[in-house]
């Protein structure tokens, strides 16, 4: 296996052969990072968008936070997020360790940090254009909000898709919170890491390819979306 | 609208504003009252925009009071419109700018429809309804302004030097537009740092410089007369600052 080329060559037949296993590994992580991003962004642009709007003590040190956050090492958050599922820990009886569930999680909490960051910035700048005019047509807070989180989609998608790509390449924290369970927690990244180790590098290969092709695609599309949308809306 | 008790006049009583211990709004004392159009007049920085924003209620007095004094003055926040110097434009079109006031005016989607058309239409905007309003240019961008504005129906405009980046044809169809909201019954009070926009459009002028009301008079009096040496200089076109 040591044939570079011959590696290329089982990686190319597994994928245009829609191996069975290959197509599993990849349903699971593409089920995986866009329930996380989902729910990051769920949760992320709002409070971004609070970030951003609402004066009260402790915001500045909050920014801070998420903005340390984004950096976040994901194999700390894996072992945090371990401790804290595990039989022993405080939410052991939710018995959620070694699930996807688990794993959804683990991204969820990775992604949240650059969303709401990003909105935050987002929603702020525009907010500085927008304040006068939405308080004199006497908008309240909340409706705010939502015109300034619709004003800003174009930058807020870029947002979320960046969160998407780390998600989609990450195996730190999915490592240690899912286990990479044959069949069951087994996702692109967590199968490469084992399939490398093994010498298996026909799949790793193809598994690489597939991860590369989604963060080449997640990138075009963003950068796409975002021209078409400043063409439009100016 | 305008059929309910009005809300002028509105009254200034010695109005400070202060920012970061700068004193740029100096003991205000005057009254607007409904009727004639009332220029605010005066250099860079004497404090133009910031007499309007305490008046529309944007900033509050760091000291004094702003007071709508009509029998009506309870309705008063939502029979005042503001025209800004920049337009603030949505990122949806045209039509949906205006209909967005109106719809956090609380108006229903019928009526709304109908009124976003008439405003348009007032401002020589209809065959760009559907266009983005931000590819709009300059001067469209602020008859569109205007025409939000005037779809709300207020009973007084404030507007921020609209006309301080337009080319000539812009700024005429802009004053037309005032024009057309003093005639309506409207309160026009708007400011301006140009000399001969103040004499078209003035009924009366407020002469402001440096923070402080140096004059209050007919636009007539005004221009053939100006009291103090500030506005002598100013209305011969000298520079003064």
């Amino acid at each position: 296996m040591h044939d570079f080329g011959e590696a290329f060559r089982a990686a190319f037949r597994l994928l245009v052969g829609l191996d069975p296993d290959l197509l599993e590994i990849i349903g699971l992580s593409l089920r995986m990072t866009f329930s996380a991003a989902l729910i990051a962004a769920l949760l992320g642009l709002p409070a971004g968008a609070a970030l951003a709007l609402l004066r009260f003590p402790g915001r500045h040190a909050l920014i801070v936070l998420v903005n340390a956050l984004m950096g976040l090492p994901p194999v700390v958050l894996g072992l945090v997020l371990y401790l804290l599922l595990s039989r022993a820990g405080p939410l052991g009886v939710l018995g959620l360790l070694f699930t996807p569930t688990a794993m959804i999680i683990a991204q969820t909490c990775l992604i949240l940090p650059i969303i709401t960051a990003l909105t935050r910035q987002v929603i702020e700048d525009l907010s500085r254009e927008y304040d006068e005019q939405l308080r004199s047509l006497g908008a309240s807070v909340v409706r705010s909000i939502g015109t300034l989180l619709w004003d800003g989609r174009s930058s807020l998608v870029t947002g979320i898709l960046a969160g998407f790509g780390r998600a989609a390449g990450e195996v730190g924290s999915i490592m240690i919170v899912g286990g990479n369970i044959d069949h069951f927690t087994r996702t692109m990244t967590t199968a490469m890491v084992l399939e490398t180790s093994r010498g298996n590098f026909a799949l790793s290969l193809g598994l690489g390819a597939v991860l590369m092709a989604l963060a080449l695609g997640v990138n075009a599309a963003a950068a796409l979306l975002k021209e078409t949308a400043q063409r439009a809306q100016g | 609208m305008r059929a309910d008790l009005p809300i002028l006049p509105l009254v200034l009583e010695d109005v400070v504003y202060e920012a970061r211990g700068v004193r740029l709004i100096d003991r205000l004392n005057f009254a607007i009252e409904a009727g004639p159009r009332t220029i605010i007049l005066g250099p860079n920085g004497a404090g133009k925009s910031l007499t309007l924003r305490l008046c529309h209620g944007l900033i509050q007095p760091s000291s004094g009071r702003v007071e709508w004094r009509g029998p009506g003055a309870r309705g008063a926040r939502r029979r005042q419109a503001m025209v800004f110097q920049r337009p603030v434009m949505l990122r949806r079109s045209a039509a949906a700018n205006i209909d967005y006031a109106l719809s956090l005016a609380g108006l229903e989607r019928r009526t709304r429809a109908r009124r976003v058309e008439e405003a348009l239409e007032r401002t020589g905007l209809s065959l760009l309804a559907r266009r983005p309003a931000r590819v709009l240019s300059g001067g469209e961008q602020q008859r569109l302004a205007l025409a939000r504005a005037w779809a709300l129906g207020p009973d007084v405009v404030f507007l921020d030097e609209p006309t301080a980046s337009l080319d000539p044809a812009a700024t005429r169809a802009v004053e037309d537009i005032v024009n057309a909201f003093h005639n309506s019954g409207a309160k026009i009070v708007m400011t301006t740092q140009d000399l001969g926009q103040a004499r078209r459009l003035a009924d009366e002028v407020i002469f402001l410089h440096r923070g402080r009301m140096l004059e209050r008079e007919s636009a007539e009096r005004f221009f053939s007369a100006p009291a103090s040496p500030e506005a002598r200089a100013f209305v011969r076109g000298e520079l003064l600052w």
